[in-house]
């Protein structure tokens, strides 16, 4: 063949290329030998290191949450606990319209049409298995809704969720507190691993307080996935037996609190339509009975999220329902102090109890022409300090007050737990004020040196706790049960022990006895109280008419405390006042008066009289404790 | 003339066997039992391995199953033309060729950021037709002229591979160009290249890189950054890299088992069904897999050579000789770049990777090494 093609020569051709294609299979063999010794580099010699990576590629280890301990009152009964509610979700990947989804789930009244371009931007941002929650809480009558409607929308689904729930919501609000979205800033404060996972946190009340035990600690599991971090529906147990084994969590603490239910129920109901608080408390132990404040609100708001306008409705109203009153409160204390300022006043010899000083309805000092009025225009007459607590007779007390001397008086108020903090375990608390001289001089230092000084005026006006004077609620309640106890100050508590939801097991905490009142002479606290049980049984007793058919003896005090001044020569007249500047109604009492079980502060704001408005809340509250509250109601 | 040596391995070469009822019944159908058979396992291989590959996907599976089916009738086609009509034909061919080329870069559909589909009825890209076009001319060239080639004759030559690659190039698809450039150069290597030129331009291929890499684009120059230090971009361009030798590594000797590759079944390696389908094999079926698999390749391009060495003219052995060397080089830079080797270019492994126009190719090329070895004239001894 080709033998139009003289001039080659075929078989040096052929060696040619026969030497070519030996070099060719030479060069490929060795090409191929590098691919091989790759091979043996990545598989054998390096094995080890690329089964680890490929192992740490699969496994993830996601945080498993605790379940948050409950919250219970001193019988065991349920004040917070853990509910399963319904959100609704959409799976990006799984809805082929996301627009139209949306539109017609807002037309079907699911979702608010207003949210669809946020669902639409976060629906987008997202892995698109990640679900996207729609709404956070869907009510019975809307699950039933969606429920039936289903097929017409799929990719989106309810999930269970578990949300703090408050049975009782308002009533027991600010004493357990709520939960709430954990910002940045809380979740730098706290141990990384036992939140993994977590995203609310008490922020108020025994929530809030005891986070630390009602959270619990963090558990993970392992979890295989691909590489997008969606879970692997197979069975990979192969995978997961050579891994370390999963770690539960270990679920928080349940929290026995001290606070009765009953006693919470009956007095958030007594306050309802005020503004004011009742804080009800064991003398013996500082167990916190019941501690409410009004008005209220719903912390299940907080806990399963609710609308900008719902919050802005609590914030912007003007009862202002999120303060708590009853611990962060301040209040003149008015005439409840009079029997704290009786006991000081005997101790210190400014007076006896057979001292009689004629009440004319008014005092004046020496000097100088300023009337100290009494409540009481027309003046009580000829009072001894008995009568002068029963009927609280202001002018008594103007008389001694600048014998007992404002640091006298500093000095045994502060016994009795006044203007100092009381230690409750709450986060937020009030300290008061019981001014004293070195109190004055040193907030007014860097002022006019007349500024600093105390002058007996203040002293006189001091003496039926008004002027620099506060108290909150829970402190009137600590000196009230002090009284109980004649001189026995305890830390108020809410909380008085923790259980292990696991094992049942208990963990008591100890009361704590704070302080003692160095009056020793029983004759005196015998008298006094004595007193106090005339406010409510004696013939003239101011708060005479709360007392009427008790079980049991009480005693008690009663406060009115003004919100603002009366003008000189003018006349106090409730009708024309405004309801914001009527005076404070407060009332402090114990009971029974020889076995006390119960020390009793209640306050309501611009309730213009302590024995009329704010006694029979507190013997209602006493008549519960006592066993006495059925028939009465 | 071209004779059979009497040193030719036996074990290669079907006709030695005496004629029997297998071996007529393959010759009348001008198959080479042994390649024929070769082939066939390591397509068989291939679906085992893509089974797994997609995921188990039987759609995607039977898609693959009906092109391999198409793609050997399109190489039993090809083996019954005998080599001259071939020769004939090619010029023919490859105007074809560059004229498909032409319209590919005027009316071609876009896919994945470059022009190479072209729809006549049927879809296909016509760089493929060049991958064989290419040799086939250059060998025609060479048949009735001086071997080795005059300078003359490598000008041309040069012509007759550039133009195609430069059109491939400006779809851009830089490996098919890169290969097709590949599957002519060798055809000029195997017809005699002096050595010494072949160093020479070795070494001028080093200013000649550096142009190159004035004209890639940047996806193509990340590549080559990211095979020096694929760490430094872990989750952009080094990701493949790295998920691939992990995917390798973890493999070890015996593999995780079919289906049960954790890198590869859980997505984290990337073309897991197609450009990287040899990280699937070495994870699942490890050292061991692969080497069979490479074993296979290796017997396949050993018997390519044999009937290049043993074909009876210069078309025939030049083409056949780039026909199985350039099935060596598929092999080669696939394995090189999923192992890191080389950059990442986008080439798959022959007849495993998911995808038909280029097994079609692949097989039609096997098909004209067929009829080059069945067609050879008896010729006394």
């Amino acid at each position: 063949m080709d033998l139009l093609a003289p001039i080659k020569d075929h078989h040096s051709e052929r060696r040619l290329f026969i030497g070519r294609i030996v070099l060719s299979a030479f060069i490929a063999s060795l090409l191929l030998g590098t691919v091989v010794a790759r091979l043996v580099q990545l598989q054998v010699f390096d094995h080890e290191y690329f089964a680890e990576r490929s192992q740490g590629n699969r496994v993830r280890i996601e945080a498993v949450p605790p379940i948050r301990g409950l919250i219970l009152d001193r019988r065991g009964r349920v004040l917070a606990e853990n509910y399963p509610a319904y959100q609704l979700e959409l799976i990006p990947e799984q809805v082929a319209d996301l627009d139209d989804t949306l539109r017609r789930l807002a037309a079907a009244d699911l979702i608010d049409a207003a949210d669809i371009p946020r669902l639409t931007e976060a629906a987008a941002a997202g892995l698109r298995f990640r679900p996207v929650t729609l709404n956070p809480r869907l009510e019975d009558a809307e699950i039933a809704r969606f429920a039936v409607q289903r097929p017409r929308f799929p990719g989106v689904d309810f999930k269970p969720r578990l949300v703090r729930y408050y049975p009782h919501g308002q009533a027991v609000a600010h004493a357990v507190g709520y939960v709430g979205a954990l910002t940045t800033e809380d979740l730098e404060s706290v141990e990384a691993s036992r939140y993994a996972g977590t995203s609310q946190g008490g922020q108020t009340g025994v929530e809030a307080s005891y986070e630390f035990e009602l959270h619990g600690y963090a558990g993970y599991r392992h979890l295989v996935t691909n590489a997008r971090g969606r879970q692997i529906a197979t069975d990979t147990s192969d995978v997961l037996d050579t891994l370390p084994p999963d770690q539960p969590p270990a679920p928080g603490e349940n929290v026995y609190t001290t606070l009765d239910l009953d006693l919470q129920l009956l007095a958030s109901r007594l306050l309802e339509g005020r503004r004011g608080a009742v804080v009800a408390m064991d003398p013996w132990n500082g167990d916190l009975l019941a501690l409410v404040s009004a008005p209220s609100f719903d912390p299940n708001l907080f806990s399963v999220g609710m609308s900008p306008d719902e919050y802005r409705a609590m914030l912007d109203n003007p009862d202002n329902p999120l303060f708590n009153r009853a611990v962060v409160g301040i209040y003149p204390p008015g005439s409840t102090i009079k029997p704290m300022l009786a006991l000081a006043a005997l101790e210190t010899g400014a007076t006896n109890l057979t001292r009689k000083s004629i009440c004319r309805g008014f005092f004046t000092l020496p000097n100088n022409t300023h009337r100290y009025r009494d409540w009481k225009p027309e003046g009580h007459g000829a009072v001894d300090i008995i009568d002068a607590i029963a009927e609280s007779c202001d002018v008594y007390f103007y008389e001694i007050a600048n014998e007992i001397g404002i640091d006298n008086m500093h000095r045994y108020l502060d016994e009795f737990g006044l203007g100092r903090k009381t230690d409750v375990d709450l986060k937020r608390e009030s300290e008061g004020l019981v001014p004293s001289t070195a109190w004055k001089r040193e907030r007014f230092r860097g002022r006019d040196p007349s500024e600093q000084r105390w002058y007996q005026g203040e002293t006189v006006i001091a003496s039926i706790g008004q002027g620099y004077m506060l108290a909150t609620p829970l402190q009137l309640a600590v000196a009230a049960a002090t009284m109980a106890t004649r001189g026995e100050r305890y830390r108020p508590r809410l909380v008085a022990a923790f259980e292990n939801p696991l094992t049942g097991e208990r963990r008591m905490l100890g009361s704590e006895r704070v302080g003692r009142v160095s009056i020793d002479n029983s004759f005196y606290w015998d008298s006094i109280v004595q007193a106090m049980v005339d406010v409510l049984h004696g013939d003239r007793g101011t708060a005479r008419e709360a007392g009427i058919d008790a079980d049991y003896p009480m005693a008690g005090k009663s406060g009115t405390s003004q919100v603002f001044s009366v003008a000189q020569e003018e006349e106090y007249n409730e009708e024309e006042l405004e309801e914001r500047l009527h005076d404070h109604a407060l009332f402090i009492s114990f009971a029974p008066v020889d076995d006390p079980q119960i020390a009793v502060a209640v306050i309501v704001e611009n309730g213009s009289s302590g024995s009329r408005v704010a006694a029979p809340i507190a013997r209602a509250i006493m008549d519960e404790y006592l066993g006495y509250g059925d028939e009465k109601r | 003339m071209a004779t059979r040596s009497a040193d030719s391995p036996t074990l290669l070469d079907a006709r030695s066997a005496p004629p029997g009822g297998l071996a007529a019944f393959w010759s009348r159908l001008n198959i080479d039992g042994p390649l024929f058979v070769a082939l066939i396992l390591v397509a068989a291989f291939g679906l085992v391995v893509l089974y797994s590959a997609v995921g188990e996907n039987m759609r995607l599976w039977t898609n693959q199953l009906v092109r391999l089916l198409v793609a050997v009738v399109a190489m039993l086609v090809m083996a019954q033309f005998s080599p001259d009509f071939l020769r004939r034909w090619t010029p023919w061919g490859y105007a074809a060729g560059v004229v498909l080329l032409v319209l590919v870069l005027i009316t071609g559909d876009v896919g994945q950021g470059a022009r190479r589909w072209l729809d006549l009825g049927v879809r296909f890209q016509p760089s493929e037709v060049m991958k064989l076009a290419v040799p086939m001319l250059a060998a025609w060239y060479l048949h009735d002229r001086e071997i080795p080639p005059s300078l003359k004759s490598l000008a041309v030559l040069a012509v007759i591979i550039v133009v195609p690659t430069v059109l491939i190039a400006r779809q851009p698809d830089l490996g098919t160009s890169l290969l097709i450039a590949a599957a002519g150069i060798i055809v000029i290597i195997l017809a005699g290249l002096p050595i010494r030129l072949m160093l020479g331009l070795a070494v001028a291929a080093v200013p000649g890189a550096f142009v190159l890499w004035q004209f890639m684009q940047d996806y193509q120059r990340q590549r080559v950054l990211t095979l020096l230090n694929p760490d430094s971009d872990p989750l952009g361009a080094g990701y493949n890299i790295i998920q691939s030798k992990i995917a390798i590594g973890s493999g070890g000797l015996f593999g995780k088992g079919w289906t049960n590759g954790s890198q590869a079944q859980l997505e984290f390696l990337p073309e897991r069904d197609t450009d990287f389908i040899f990280a699937v094999v070495a994870e699942e079926l490890g050292l061991l897999g692969v080497l069979v698999l490479l074993s296979l390749y290796m017997f396949i391009v050993a018997r390519g050579l044999f009937i290049a060495a043993t074909a009876q003219d210069t078309y025939s052995r030049l083409l056949a000789g780039s026909v199985s060397l350039t099935f060596f080089v598929y092999v080669f830079v696939n394995t090189a770049m999923v192992t890191g080797l080389l950059p990442v270019v986008g080439i798959p492994l022959p007849l495993v990777s998911f995808g038909g126009t280029s097994m079609v190719t692949l097989l039609a090329g096997f098909g004209i090494l067929m009829a080059i070895h069945s067609h050879r004239k008896l010729l006394p001894r």
